[in-house]
């Protein structure tokens, strides 16, 4: 088993001038690429007795008890799959995001909306046997941000994904259908591919609602693939 | 299907991955990865530290760093030493620290072999795409070192004062950190 090589056609390249902290961080050389190794083909592996019971579920992981979080609750559920349509089961999931008022609870956040004090921005969940995921939250506020200019993102959520093998390692932002923002912001916008940016948009999915309670969004997600491919263990790009 | 785009991991990374960093109190006060030995882990304790810096040479406050590693035997199935660590970079210096064991060398199918690494994550605002690299202790031979142009090759090799290793990662600029596509 090994992993095949990541198509760029679908990724924002390192450097994106319009998103400004790219910049200084973005590596000048081509990054080399080499025949995947055992280590780069394995992974961590988490297990269910590390997910609490209250772990994915961002209405109330922070909130008083009795309480729950301020604003538009929300279920988001997808599945994760790799480019071979696999469903990747026992992932780990990890997300974060503003408040309703598009306010972190980090330290280093000092916008002026309000925190909530019921509402801690982070969840995490593992996918089930057949790679699917869902986790309750509320609707996050767009936010301003320092880029030179009046950029505000998008309202979004960020996710962390772990795969069967650490070279499937992701971190990506979902967006919602309909946002006037998503084709405004500079960080959406260093993704070169319409189609790549349009997957990662959520679509409102009233089936998966609850009546008088909860509307659902959903997401889905793809890891690179694995398979036999025989790699000639010559550098590219040296 | 296409891999899912990446986007960054923005500023606030910690709040997701390493929330007590953001100074928020969940998951029972344990950040996943903080700690990776145990009593029961065999081999070398070594610590690997650095400073991730950006091309202006300013550390990079705001990172989130894992690394993935075999054991001391080269496996990478070992019930006691899981070989996954994550550490955010100090919010002041850029500084980041693992204290972990030396992996020994992979024995690969086909029989290949390659030098005792570590392979090192980062993500940041302003890094669209996770930055993959790997951690060597010596200079090889390794069937990826070799390949590397010899100018650039001593970015990847952490510079050792007894159990102390030292790796410095600069993501742009005449000392840039190799970075794999892999
Ligand atoms: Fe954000």
């Amino acid at each position: 088993m090994t992993i095949r090589p990541r198509d760029h056609t679908h990724q924002p390249p390192a450097l994106t001038p319009a998103y400004r902290s790219s910049q200084l961080r973005a590596p000048s050389h081509k990054p080399l690429r080499y025949a995947p190794s055992r280590t780069e083909a394995t992974g961590p592996t988490f297990g269910h007795d590390l997910i609490g019971p209250t772990d994915h579920d961002l209405i109330i992981n922070y909130a008083r008890p009795g309480e729950t979080a301020m604003g538009e609750r929300i279920i988001v559920h997808g599945v994760l799959r790799d480019e071979d349509a696999r469903p990747v089961p026992n992932a780990l999931i990890e997300v974060w995001q503003a408040n309703a008022g598009g306010r972190y609870r980090h330290k280093k956040d000092g916008y002026l909306a309000p925190l909530d004090p019921n509402f801690g921005g982070c969840g995490r969940m593992l996918t089930d046997g057949e790679g699917r995921f869902s986790f309750r939250t509320i609707r996050p506020g767009p936010y301003p941000w320092p880029n030179g200019g009046n950029d505000w993102r998008p309202a979004h959520i960020h996710f962390s994904i772990f795969g069967a093998a650490f070279a499937q390692r992701l971190i990506t932002q979902m967006y919602f259908e309909g946002d006037p923002h998503i084709a405004l912001c500079p960080i959406v916008q260093t993704i070169p591919d319409p189609g790549a940016i349009d997957r990662l948009t959520a679509r409102l999915d009233m089936a998966h609602s609850v009546p008088m309670d909860i509307r659902a969004y959903r997401f889905d997600l793809v890891l690179r693939g694995r398979d036999q491919t025989l790699f000639e263990n010559r550098m590219e790009g040296a | 299907m296409k891999e899912t785009a990446s986007q960054t991991a923005g500023p606030y990374v910690h709040i997701g991955c390493v929330p007590s960093v953001a100074g928020l109190e969940m998951y029972r006060g344990q950040d996943l990865g903080a700690k990776m030995l145990s009593p029961d882990v065999t081999g070398e304790r070594i610590t690997l530290h650095g400073v991730i810096h950006d091309g202006s040479g300013a550390p990079v406050t705001d990172a989130m760093i894992e690394i993935w590693q075999a054991d001391a035997e080269g496996r990478f199935d070992n019930p006691a030493f899981l070989g996954w660590g994550r550490q955010a970079t100090d919010a002041q210096t850029g500084a980041f620290r693992f204290d972990t064991i030396l992996p020994g060398p992979v024995t690969q199918d086909d029989g290949t072999r390659h030098a005792p690494h570590i392979l090192m994550w980062i993500v940041a605002r302003g890094i669209n795409l996770g930055l993959m690299t790997r951690v060597y202790f010596d200079d090889g031979p390794d069937p990826v070192l070799d390949q590397v142009p010899a100018a650039r090759r001593q970015t990847l090799i952490a510079q050792r004062d007894g159990p102390k290793l030292r790796f410095d990662v600069h993501l742009q600029g005449a000392q840039e950190t190799v970075f794999f596509d892999v």
